[in-house]
């Protein structure tokens, strides 16, 4: 039964196979068994988990259930949570208990998803590995020697481990997607706009969207269903009629067999050249071959300007960050320090006790960047950059459905790898950094593995609010492959 | 372009952050890296282009302008590290 699916959980409980309570501690006691030796998890509650479940039951009992009521999740620890603490992996807000709740949680909740922790994380989501949580690094369930991945490697190992069906991540420059390869799931994030920030904390808000991990398409299309929406809360959130991602997954195609006749399947060159892992390659391209299979034609595409992203993405994301967290100064809420002589130092010892070195880094960058003299230099000329990196997706849009390559240039690498060298982290991340630039939507596909026995993923990026059709030819392929079943033999206790 | 040590201490100050010679010189060691990446970027050709400062070029929302939050001070300065009579205590700063 843990190793269902969203949509299975949902029938059983809808049938009255299963209530919430036994699912939540069935999932409680898988937790306590496997957790201690992945630490994916920051905070459990299993008592308040229980009575959200012991709520969803009655609400089914009352007739007044929907797709997702009863089913577990785990947040992200930077997704604000009434009576639960949030920490966002880092010692500043170390014993932060929001006084609020974010948008995305709240819609959640009141679909009836049962909450079942705060999942690890990489320090304010600066990372690409997992290593910079105060609270300690999260291991790979594949191989706990190896990297979940980051910044939401808690969310990504719990599921990929079964300790949870679904769970919420962000999505600043592959923080979803890295780690849904490196763990071997699911997980995407949606156009810029559609899920609200707020009760997020903000680490880059021009690129930062929320979007979820479950074991499937079909999965992330009903938790979507649930997570997006507008709210005036957020400036940036869009006004959009409401639609169902999993629409075009639930229409029967005219031949059964090629169901997705018609679909261009772009190949971006820069996406498959040098810097790749050969056996990553491969994996890939067996499934583009899958994909021909079942209709799809393949279209040789250039994004001149892709090559880019990873240095103008570390203009502008510290830029944001270096603003958004100068909030954090030991006043209001989160760390302060013990003893400081005055108003100038006591700032000077909090942020440099709350903070880890990963994200000081990226403060300093930021502060560099956008400091007198260097702005036109270095800020605005990222931004001009930017553009020209948009603007090649909108012009390769309009030849092609969905771009396609690897996720990320190798499966998981080792604690300690990367973690004394930014530069080799940063360029893990040199596949995703594109579509938070352009605001556009991608995923992460299980599509086999490497000669390690590590997950591969699959990269697909759509064109803007064309996410309920990414979302169908991630589910086309996975209908005809069982990547997306197999699961870490290691955890299968 | 050179990162110095001095910009490193500069830039730490404008941040706020305390950073002892050890920390700088490996914060110097590591940004250099980091600005070697972005150098790439300098060289492009960007004349005429604007500048992109949002994923999607939308305008920001506009609300009538009445008040709608409620006044929460009580709840919110629950997570303050120190409050006195509803006003944030930080050191003293006027003789």
């Amino acid at each position: 039964m843990l190793d269902s699916t969203v949509a299975q959980l949902a029938r059983a409980l809808a049938a009255r196979k299963v209530s919430s309570v036994e699912l939540a501690q069935g999932y409680l006691e898988r937790i306590a068994r496997i957790n201690p030796a992945l630490n994916a998890f920051i905070t459990l509650d299993p008592d308040v988990s229980v009575a959200h479940a012991r709520a969803a039951d009655a609400r089914i009992a009352a007739g007044g259930g929907g797709p997702l009521t009863g089913v577990p999740i785990g947040h992200k620890d930077l997704f604000l949570t009434e009576g639960w603490r949030t920490t966002c992996g880092s010692r500043m807000l170390a014993n932060f208990v929001a006084p609020y709740e974010s948008h995305v949680t709240a819609q959640l909740k009141a679909a009836g998803m049962v909450t079942m922790g705060k999942m690890n994380m990489d320090e304010y989501a600066m990372g690409s590995s997992n290593e910079t949580s105060y609270f300690g690094t999260v291991k790979n369930p594949w191989n706990t020697a190896l990297v979940p991945g980051g910044s939401s490697g808690g969310s990504a190992a719990a599921v990929a481990s079964r300790m949870l069906p679904a769970a919420t991540g962000t999505d600043t420059g592959g923080s979803i997607r890295q780690p849904a390869m490196f763990c071997g799931i699911t997980g995407m994030k949606p156009t810029y706009g559609l899920c609200s920030r707020y009760g997020m904390i903000a680490f880059a808000s021009s690129l930062d969207q929320a979007g979820p991990f479950a074991k499937t398409a079909e999965d992330c299309a009903l938790l979507l269903n649930s997570m997006v929406g507008h709210d005036a809360r957020d400036a940036t959130s869009l006004e959009r009629p409401r639609e169902d991602y999993t629409r075009h997954m639930a229409a029967a195609p005219a031949d059964p067999a090629r169901p997705l006749e018609g679909i261009r399947i772009g190949l971006p060159r820069e996406y498959f050249g040098e810097g790749t892992a050969p056996d990553v390659l491969a994996a890939v391209e067996a499934a583009l071959a899958e994909y021909r299979k079942l209709g799809a034609t393949t279209v040789d595409i250039s994004l001149p300007n892709v090559n880019l992203s990873v240095p103008v993405y570390y203009v502008i994301a510290p830029a944001e960050a270096s603003s958004n967290l100068s909030r954090f100064d030991g006043v209001r809420y989160g760390h302060r320090a013990a003893h400081y002589d005055d108003l100038l130092d006591m700032y000077k010892k909090t942020r440099a006790e709350g903070f880890g070195a990963e994200v000081k880094r990226r403060i300093l960058i930021g502060t560099y960047v956008l400091s007198a003299g260097y702005y036109d230099a270095y800020y605005l000329k990222a931004q001009q950059v930017r553009r020209l990196i948009a603007e090649d997706h909108v012009r390769a849009f309009r030849d092609v459905d969905v771009i396609m390559g690897p996720t990320a240039p190798s499966t998981a690498f080792a604690f300690g790898d990367k973690a004394d060298d930014p530069v080799q982290m940063y360029l893990n991340d040199i596949f995703t950094i594109a579509a938070n630039l352009a605001g556009l939507p991608a995923m992460s596909v299980p599509c086999g593995f490497d000669g390690r026995g590590l997950p591969v993923g699959l990269h697909l990026v759509a064109n803007y609010f064309d996410e309920a059709r990414m979302l169908d030819i991630a589910h086309r392929y996975q209908q005809v492959t069982d990547w997306h079943t197999r699961r870490p033999t290691g955890v299968t206790a | 372009m050179a990162l110095s040590i001095e910009d490193v201490n500069r830039v730490a100050h404008l941040a706020r952050i305390e950073v002892t010679p050890a920390e700088a010189q490996d914060v110097l060691r590591k940004l250099s890296g980091i600005f070697g990446l972005i150098e790439d970027m300098r060289r492009v050709d960007t004349t005429g282009i604007a500048p992109m400062s949002h994923a999607a070029d939308v305008s920001l929302a506009l609300r009538e302008d009445v008040v709608t939050e409620i006044d929460q001070r009580e709840l919110f300065q629950t997570v303050a590290p120190a409050t006195a009579d509803g006003l944030y205590l930080v050191p003293q700063v006027i003789e």
